[in-house]
């Protein structure tokens, strides 16, 4: 089997936001990244679909020349090869200038599945995979949980059966034909880590390098006019002071002013 | 007129679809409301209740069970029909699904997960979270209308839309689905074997998220549940590495929540959780970073090492 990965790098959940001057977006000069984690969860499902049907893990990332951090990073856990759509606009772009550059960048290569997180850290829109399914002309599933794979046979074309987590704790099972695009939803595997000898062999992977084409100017976009930090809802009473003085003040409020212990 | 897109499951209307009714009243002009499935009366009437020009609904025996493609292939046909400005849906898993496609496949933009919007003569900003919650983002959108917008739950109250003074009328759309270019095939849904804790009769709760760093940490978690006579809950990550069951998870997609006291340990407070748990009375939020949204609605909070804060917490409850 065939496998495309979408991955995207984004900001450390650790890092301290900071928003740039002309607050369009955040100042990320001096941020640290990572792999968006939803896409760790789909690349790690890639690599044991792998490991059980064979085939070839193929990671895609659209993203400035720094997404090539958790490009290498992906190889080093496995993925066979790579492809960067190198661009720093696609950095914050909508979610529509992403898929078009990832379809034009994937289509050629007739992959029978594709994999993308349910949504990103960073802006969240949580449409990529979706809108791929939809330029690149797969059936596709949403918020996946387990993956079985009938490869085909003969002239039997090959299969999916997937489980979607809907809301509340309900799941859903569904059947699909490949190819097929899914998104993963955390938590659907444990994740491994690279090892010495996977950053090792990931140097000599291949990498191959895509100029996005420009959009039409008539295509329907997204623009960000200017990012916050969100004004607080509920008048917070905040405690102050040393840890011990902070706990005891709090539960004297919790006694006394709240009433709930 | 705005088009809202109702979400049903089995003749059972989504809470949630109210929430975008609201959205659509507030944003002005005549509003209308979509419903698709199979044997539809009840959930049609119950719509029509709504202070709305009209509930259209589009009946097919290929929309009984949801699938993307039927969603997809059916909203086409009626959005185009129909010509809206706007397209207003709940920020369900369900629109999640098909939202993006239908959007994509009638080249219009997509706003998701949004909180609020303003209106300025013809342009429309779009309020929503971005950096899972740290940050909010206001959003324009271009491209041919209808602009198709996704609403996070919660973000408007469903017992604010209003009602008609007379029932609306109910219309049958003529939109024919080939039930054979539905590639998805779905089955029952269901829920895994029985969830052994029932969080929603919990009156106090202590959640534990990243911040607990590691599973052996859990323990004075499950101290301080103790001394305060709580349950041990957890946010999805924590679930996610197997450091406590699944069933313990807060969130949308585990059990919501609403106790007398839910303390946050070391929880930031992605929407996915706060949907579960704002309900609660009295939010206690312990985390070590200042900006971390679950002080938004918090009633309490400290900033610093829980580390520290909980055993303190826990001498000063057992004294």
């Amino acid at each position: 089997m065939k496998i495309a990965v979408c991955i995207k790098q984004v900001v450390t959940r650790e890092w301290q936001l900071r928003v740039n001057d002309a607050k369009t977006w955040i100042r990320d000069q001096d941020a640290s990244f990572e792999l968006n984690e939803p896409d760790a969860y789909a690349l790690e499902e890639a690599l044991r679909l792998k490991e059980k049907h064979g085939g070839e893990v193929v990671v895609c990332s659209a993203g400035p020349a720094r997404a090539a951090q958790v490009i290498r990073e992906a190889m080093a856990r496995g993925a066979d090869r790579a492809i960067h759509i190198e661009s720093d606009a696609l950095a914050a772009a909508d979610a529509f200038a992403v898929a078009d550059a990832i379809a034009a960048a994937i289509r050629d290569e007739q992959f029978d599945l594709v994999l993308t997180g349910l949504q990103s850290d960073d802006q969240g829109f949580g449409q990529v995979g979706v809108v791929l399914a939809q330029k690149l002309g797969m059936p596709h599933a949403t918020i996946i949980m387990e993956v079985q794979v009938s490869p085909s046979s003969g002239s039997e074309p090959g299969s999916l059966r997937v489980k979607r987590e809907l809301e509340g704790g309900w799941f859903q099972w569904m059947i699909l034909p490949l190819p097929a695009l899914l998104t993963i939803q955390s938590g659907i595997n444990q994740l491994r880590y690279a090892t010495l000898k996977g950053i090792m062999a990931a140097k000599k992977k291949e990498i191959r390098k895509v100029t996005p084409s420009s959009a039409p100017v008539d295509a329907p976009a997204l623009r960000i006019l200017g990012v916050h930090f969100p004004e607080k809802g509920k008048k917070t009473q905040m405690i102050a002071g040393s840890s011990a003085e902070a706990a005891k003040e709090l539960i004297k409020r919790l006694r006394e002013d709240a009433r709930v212990i | 007129m705005v088009l809202v897109v109702a979400e049903q499951r089995g003749g059972k209307l989504n809470r949630a679809t109210w929430e975008a009714i609201a959205a659509a009243q507030q944003a002005g002009g005549p509003v209308k409301v979509a419903l698709l499935g199979s044997g539809l009366d009840a959930p049609a009437a119950e719509l029509a209740a709504a202070d709305v020009a009209e509930v259209i609904v589009v009946d097919s025996a290929a929309l009984e069970e949801y699938t993307a493609d039927g969603y997809v292939a059916a909203l086409a046909g009626l959005v185009e029909r129909e010509s809206p400005a706007l397209v207003f849906l709940a920020h369900t898993y369900q629109t999640r699904d098909f939202a993006p496609a239908l959007a994509a496949r009638l080249g219009r933009p997509l706003v998701t997960d949004v909180t609020a919007i303003k209106k300025q003569d013809a342009a429309i900003t779009y309020t929503r979270p971005v950096f899972q919650g740290k940050l909010t983002a206001e959003i324009g959108a271009s491209g041919p209308a209808p602009h198709f917008v996704t609403f996070q739950i919660g973000a408007f109250r469903a017992d604010a839309a209003g009602r008609g003074a007379a029932p609306a009328p109910v219309r049958k759309a003529d939109v024919t689905i080939d039930a054979g270019a539905i590639r998805q095939k779905p089955e029952a849904p269901f829920k895994e074997a029985k969830q052994s804790v029932d969080l929603s009769q919990a009156e106090r709760i202590v959640a534990v998220g990243r911040g607990i760093k590691a599973q052996e940490h859990l323990k004075i978690a499950e101290q301080l549940a103790q001394a305060l006579g709580a349950e041990l809950a957890a946010s999805r990550p924590i679930c996610d590495a197997g450091w406590l069951p699944m069933d313990r998870q807060v969130g949308s997609s585990g059990q919501t929540v609403a106790p007398k006291l839910y303390l946050a340990l070391g929880i930031s407070g992605a929407i996915q959780h706060l949907v579960g748990m704002k309900g609660a009375r009295t939010i206690v939020a312990i985390n070590k970073d200042a900006e971390a949204p679950i002080f938004e609605i918090a009633d309490f909070g400290i900033v610093g090492d829980l580390f520290e804060i909980v055993p303190a917490m826990i001498a000063e409850l057992n004294k």
